[in-house]
């Protein structure tokens, strides 16, 4: 079953936990099955619009999967993902 | 929750805040959680990734740069706690372009600095409904980061 790492602001929403057992058989399916598993975390991974928020990446291993097939790349059951959010800012 | 930051870090985070004056800087701070208080133990200075024309009012750690302090808190032991940019010559409140990309948790220390010169640093926490930010209290650890 793939795993998924949730990094530590997003751990309140996920109950504390920061790896999830999820099932799926690509990178959409886990992160579908993350939210039903901890609705929390939607508001903070996802816009109204259903959409991936733009700062919320996901790595396969080393890889951003935006580099592979975005997020109908497909997963083995051994892989691990991870949430990596990039940081922007500024004053204006 | 406050957060707890040493004098010599702080004053690492003005030195670059000037050094990158008139852009944006910006960087990581890492540190521990302890009595529900973030403890900032160390700092990975990030290049601002934004293109030219938009690093005087823009900063981006990209997710490869946020990987890479994952890993650097990891092997020491430690959590990324928050992200730390100046604004220059501008107020240290934080904007609605922060707003939009901000995490929850995450503490955002913002320097003011005019002229080149660091003035003050404020923190700021997201909200949990994102609707904006609240303040943290920042407090300073006179004596330096001996402990770490």
């Amino acid at each position: 079953m793939p795993q998924l790492k949730i990094p530590t602001p997003l751990r309140p929403y996920a109950e504390g936990e920061s790896i999830l057992s999820l099932d799926g058989r690509n990178v959409a399916e886990v992160l579908a099955a993350a939210v039903d598993l901890h609705p929390q975390l939607k508001k903070h991974l996802f816009n109204e619009d259903d959409q991936l928020r733009p700062f919320v990446n996901i790595f396969l291993g080393e890889e951003n999967v935006n580099e592979l097939d975005g997020l109908q790349t497909n997963l083995e059951e051994d892989d691990t993902l991870l949430i990596i959010p990039s940081i922007a800012g500024g004053r204006a | 929750m406050k957060i707890i930051i040493p004098e010599d870090i702080l004053k690492q985070i003005h030195n670059h805040g000037e050094s990158a004056y008139p852009e944006e800087g910006a960087g990581l701070m890492l540190g521990s959680v302890k009595d529900g208080d973030k403890e900032i133990k160390d700092l990975l200075f990030l290049d601002n990734a934004r293109e030219d024309g938009a690093r005087h009012n823009r900063y981006l750690i990209t997710a490869e740069d946020m990987l890479r302090g994952e890993r650097e808190a990891e092997r020491q032991n430690l959590s990324i706690l928050g992200i730390f940019h100046s604004h220059p010559d501008h107020p240290n409140q934080p904007s609605e372009f922060d707003r939009e990309y901000a995490l929850p948790w995450y503490s955002y220390l913002i320097t003011r600095v005019e002229n080149g010169q660091a003035r003050e640093s404020r923190c700021w926490r997201l909200k949990e409904d994102r609707s904006g930010f609240d303040p943290e209290e920042i407090h300073v650890n006179l004596g330096g980061s001996a402990g770490k």
